[in-house]
């Protein structure tokens, strides 16, 4: 049988999504030295409406770059298949700028340690804050937290969290599912 | 498709079209790399790699280094010329002592045909083929298939000729190879000498006309005359091949549309290329030398995730 529950659904999701961003806005204001890095894969769907709320609310431009941690990674060979490495688009400088980086989901925090190696690649930004529509809780392997939470689950190893956006063409909204099991 | 099949790089010939096409797109990402202002990633940090270079390279081997040390592994550098090969040591024998080192991969240039393959059945170390005599020269085939796949977006139904020495040419083997895997129309150019008689068996077009090739063609791949690899003449002088088979920007300019320029390197200019079409818009010689590293990235970035821990 598919074990599967919703987490939150499209209405709570914008609520979500709002308060990040008047988050965002509380400690950036007026956002003039501030960009935005979205996490491939899936981290840039999450970054997209971020920027695109930002920029209704500020009625300015806000920098967005996608960053790929793949060559970055610990786990490359420990795995049976390499991974598929996803674009990186950082098109500004990062050099002394605040960077939020953003991801869908923060589970180990061994995506965002090697998502901090990759970025500086780019340049030394003078501050680094992480955002996660997600915080699975009492996962991690590294010494990482969020400072912009959309929701904060319990889970267990043998569960996995999905989160799913229009962009993708599929219904807006997070599942807790057991892993190899599908969305029903 | 997430992997290579084989651990070794041993031919285009093992190769399918889906794990050329992984290839490339995994050298797209590494193509981004080597253009950002910190062009190295840690990927290959705990790989140590042998360059074994039995026969003379120059940018074979610098690329290869290069593109080791830009995904962090660490690199030995072996060249036959005053090694104890010369005082009588077996193939076998110098690899092992260099594997005792612990060295994980091992990317080797040799003259004679299928040494790596010998290589690949007696060690555990993944091999990379660069350059195995007339045989073949898998990643330089790659780097220009990529070149062309990066130029026009496809290689697909793209009519690439070939022009010079074949016969000596362990490039335009391979090239023939991974064009056709990937739905390119192949012709080959040259005089008769410096054409194989089997070529034709390989569903290539033979031409003996450069001007009918250049007319016919996209891309033209441009080959170095190996003087060093000719034992005996196959053309009476230099200055002949250059009148009859040389490719200068007037005869470009003479052709019904404009085709692109490629060549393995080193050029002899005025030889096989002019200096007014290989420094030209027509050329992208120099694109290829820079896909060449992100190439070999993807290569070694590939083989090395067969090194499971």
């Amino acid at each position: 049988m598919k074990q599967i529950k919703q987490i939150i659904d499209q209405p709570l999701l914008e609520v979500v999504l709002s308060r990040l961003c008047h988050q965002l806005l509380e400690n950036h204001t007026p956002f003039d030295n501030t960009v935005l890095l979205g996490l491939q894969p899936r981290g840039v769907h999450l970054a997209d409406r971020i920027k695109t709320q930002l920029e209704k609310i500020t009625g300015k431009k806000v920098p967005l770059g996608y960053l790929d941690t793949t060559f970055y990674r610990d786990d490359f060979r420990r795995r049976s298949t390499p991974i598929a490495a996803n674009t990186t688009n950082v098109p500004f400088l990062i050099e002394d700028k605040d960077i939020i980086l953003i991801d869908d989901v923060l589970y180990t925090g061994r995506t965002v340690r090697a998502a901090m190696d990759a970025m500086i690649t780019f340049g030394r930004p003078s501050k680094v804050e992480l955002l996660v529509l997600i915080n699975r809780k009492y996962a991690r392997h590294l010494p990482i937290e969020a400072n912009y939470i959309g929701q904060s689950v319990n889970t267990l190893d043998t569960q996995r969290v999905e989160v799913l956006w229009k962009e993708q063409g599929e219904e807006d909204g997070v599942w807790l599912a057991n892993k190899q099991e599908d969305k029903a | 498709m997430n992997a290579l099949r084989s651990k070794h790089l041993l031919g285009i010939k093992d190769l399918s079209s889906e794990e050329i096409q992984l290839i490339f797109q995994t050298a797209d990402s590494f193509k981004e790399v080597i253009n950002r202002p910190i062009k190295k990633v840690p990927s290959l940090r705990d790989i140590t790699i042998a360059n074994v270079f039995f026969e003379n390279s120059t940018r074979t081997r610098l690329s290869f280094e290069l593109a080791e040390k830009r995904l962090s592994a660490d690199v030995v550098n072996f060249s036959s010329s005053g090694s104890s090969v010369k005082k009588g040591e077996t193939l076998l024998d110098t690899v092992n002592n260099i594997l005792a080192m612990k060295v994980d991969m091992v990317v080797m240039r040799h003259a004679s045909p299928g040494a790596p393959h010998f290589l690949a059945k007696h060690i555990q170390a993944n091999v990379i083929n660069a350059g195995d005599g007339t045989h073949e020269h898998p990643t330089q085939a790659l780097l220009d298939t990529y070149s062309i796949y990066s130029k026009f977006g496809t290689v697909q139904g793209k009519k690439v000729a070939i022009i010079g020495d074949i016969l000596h040419s362990r490039v335009a083997l391979s090239n023939i190879f991974a064009l056709q895997k990937l739905g390119a129309e192949v012709m080959v150019c040259g005089p008769a000498t410096l054409l194989p008689r089997y070529v034709k068996n390989l569903g290539v077009k033979v031409s003996l006309d450069v001007r009918e090739t250049l007319e016919w063609c996209d891309i033209a791949n441009v080959l170095r005359i190996q003087l060093e690899r000719q034992q005996v003449k196959y053309f009476p002088s230099l200055r002949e091949y250059s009148l009859y088979y040389g490719i200068n920007l007037q005869l470009l300019n003479s052709l019904s549309k404009p085709i692109t320029i490629m060549h393995p390197g080193p050029i002899n200019r005025g030889v096989e290329l002019n200096s007014d079409v290989a420094d030209s818009e027509h050329s992208i010689i120099l694109e290829q030398v820079e896909n060449g590293v992100a190439v070999r990235m993807a290569v070694l970035y590939l083989l090395a995730s067969k090194h499971q821990k």
